[in-house]
């Protein structure tokens, strides 16, 4: 019985081998290629996380290195030192942001799924109408809009809350899109089932519609956070007070000026990589669902 | 409430006066009401953050307003005074963002297409990780970006980029990448299309892995020989879909980056409005000079231009109605 397990097993490890062995010469050279181009594409991040663990007589040696010599985090203790002796200290806008992103993250995927389920399931009159429009506002950017944008918001009276943050990021008609594009998969004959069985509307939205669709809701979620962590419009516009201005609204305060002037470019560097990292991780934890939502994200 | 709904469906007749069919018609609006409540939230911010934004940009254009005094309607001459007399907008605006749009939007588009279409060559193993590694870069969008590339271009010996050229002595003296406005154009063409492959590249990537292998195998059959042949009568149109809408994010990420000339030259208005987009003119007559009524009426005009490059997209890649 084990020799038959370990023969199996051998015969597995045989066909794997043979499948690489298959790789014929376009993959070679292709493999090759696309990993020279993916170094290329990864240089500036490889130097960013470089640059930031820098000390001082690094940052400015010539000729300058891209690989650090001698890691340190003095550029961290810099960001947060610098930022705590002007009026706003930096863990504020840090925390704002994460307030924001937070509260966005979870209130875009509540809203966006609410919006997505009957546009797919439920024939209500204009439904066809709706997502017509969400189609249709897919394609513009609300960049074009700013002045009205910023005349609702200040007749809204949401100048400078949390809400002048985060509600315009709701109106995000891509998680929309990408929800309903998903929950056109859900069988009908499931919904049904539920619904027989007694289970209110909102039930077999929770219950039943819901679940499947965990691969839009991670990706919507990530790209929410994406488009409200690395946001400075709605600072610039909306917020007077520097106390409820967001994190990357603080960078742009440190980068002013920075393509002549070398100061402050290793707590530039480090802020970057606080703005970085958290995008990559969650969307290294999440990518196989993103890739599996994007499948259904065609426009027909 | 739900049970209704077959009722109403089945009994509607196929003429009846229009009063009755008003009356239906909010019968079956009300059998929907749960419906409608689960869309609200959402249309409520779609219509205050999207849909009235757009309106009033549209009624402002027609108006001189200058957000202290109420607006005053003056006609056309918003759009006249746009396409007519407004030299910054005619010499540096519209030029650049032309040349910027026609490179960055179809050219990422298509390098986009080009790699996933590389990558899904790949064996599966490996293509996780590469794949990963085209996205990166526009996980960094934003301000992070900048910081990134700053010191790259930087305009002294001290740049990356400045040294690494002095020493393989292609140059002879440092080159202002960003300040420049020879090159300022052409460093935010390279960095936006450095980051250009986000969500649509993803989109196409899953679209090509999901093209049934069955009609490659066919193809083969019928005496296809290479596989440039495969990629236009087989994937592209059985992945029309995902094709237009990587064209859509395409369009919209072209046209919304505007701030980065801003970011990499550190000025605005861009040096000798080298990197002046469409976008930083709103900007300009919007926050700066408090134009409104202009400013709309120029964003306006960048609607009208969105609106039209995602319609001749819509007829590369729309599916038909017999398909």
């Amino acid at each position: 019985m084990r020799s038959a397990v370990a023969k199996w097993k051998q015969a597995f490890r045989f066909k794997k081998k043979s499948k690489l062995n298959r790789m014929d010469g376009f993959q070679k050279i292709l493999t090759v290629l696309l990993i020279l181009m993916a170094a290329f594409m990864l240089l500036p991040i490889v130097y960013i996380f470089n640059h930031a663990l820098k000390p001082y007589h690094e940052l400015f040696i010539y000729p300058p290195n891209i690989f650090v010599r001698e890691p340190s985090f003095s550029n961290f203790v810099e960001l947060f030192l610098v930022a705590t002796s002007s009026t706003v200290p930096v863990t504020r806008y840090l925390f704002n942001s994460i307030v924001i992103s937070g509260l966005s993250v979870v209130s875009v995927v509540i809203v966006s799924a609410l919006c997505a389920y009957p546009i797919s399931k439920h024939r209500f009159p204009g439904h066809q109408a709706v997502f017509a429009m969400i189609l249709l506002t897919l394609m513009f950017a609300p960049e074009a809009v700013q002045i009205p944008r910023y005349l609702v918001v200040s007749s809204l009276g949401i100048m400078n809350t949390y809400l002048g943050h985060i509600l315009p990021i709701i109106a995000m008609p891509v998680g929309v899109f990408l929800m309903k594009q998903f929950m056109d998969q859900v069988p009908n004959e499931l919904l049904e089932a539920a619904r027989i069985d007694g289970a209110s509307e909102f039930t077999t939205f929770l219950r039943i519609a819901m679940p499947i669709c965990m691969p839009a809701v991670a990706t919507v979620a990530i790209l929410t956070f994406q488009s409200s962590w690395s946001n400075v419009e709605t600072s610039t516009l909306f917020m007077q007070d520097d106390e409820m201005k967001n994190f990357p609204f603080f960078l742009t305060t440190l980068t002013n000026n920075l393509a002549n002037n070398v100061a402050r470019q290793g707590a530039a560097a480090a802020a970057a990589m606080v703005m970085f990292l958290p995008n990559l991780i969650i969307f290294l934890a999440f990518q196989s669902k993103v890739i599996a939502t994007m499948a259904h994200s065609g426009i027909k | 409430m739900l049970s209704n709904r077959a009722q109403v469906a089945a009994s509607t007749p196929v003429k009846a006066p229009v009063s009755t069919r008003f009356k239906r018609l909010l019968k079956e609006i009300w059998s929907y009401r749960l419906s409608y409540l689960f869309i609200m939230p959402f249309m409520l911010c779609f219509i205050a953050f999207i849909l009235i934004p757009v309106v009033a940009a549209v009624v402002l254009s027609f108006t001189y307003f200058n957000a202290i005094q109420a607006p005053t309607f003056i006609g056309w001459k918003n759009f006249q005074y746009l396409i007519s007399q407004d030299l910054l907008f005619l010499k540096y605006a519209l030029p650049n963002t032309f040349k910027f749009a026609v490179i960055v939007g179809p050219g990422g588009y298509i390098a986009s297409f080009i790699l996933a279409w590389l990558i899904c060559q790949l064996p599966a193993k490996s293509r996780k990780w590469i794949a990963l590694a085209m996205y990166t870069p526009s996980l960094t969008a934003g301000i992070a970006m900048s910081i990134v590339w700053l010191p790259l271009l930087s305009g002294d010996r001290i740049g990356y980029l400045n040294s690494f050229l002095l020493e393989l002595g292609i140059l002879d003296e440092p080159k202002l990448w960003v300040t420049d406005k020879a090159y300022l154009m052409n460093s935010m063409m390279v960095v936006t299309l450095w980051s250009s492959m986000g969500v649509g590249f993803l989109a196409m990537l899953a679209g090509i892995l999901n093209v049934n292998p069955e009609l490659y195998e066919a193809g083969r059959i019928d005496g296809m020989s290479s596989r440039l042949q495969e990629i236009w009568y087989i994937t592209i149109p059985s992945m029309k879909p995902q094709m237009l809408f990587g064209a859509v994010m395409a369009i919209v990420s072209t046209f919304k980056a505007g701030a980065i000339g801003v970011e990499l030259s550190g000025q605005n208005p861009t040096p000798q409005y080298a990197g002046h987009l469409i976008i930083n003119h709103i900007d300009d007559y919007g926050f700066i000079r408090f134009e409104m009524g202009y400013a709309a009426c120029v964003s306006v005009f960048l609607l009208i231009i969105m609106y039209l490059s995602n319609k001749l997209s819509w007829g590369l890649f729309g599916t038909k109605e017999d398909e």
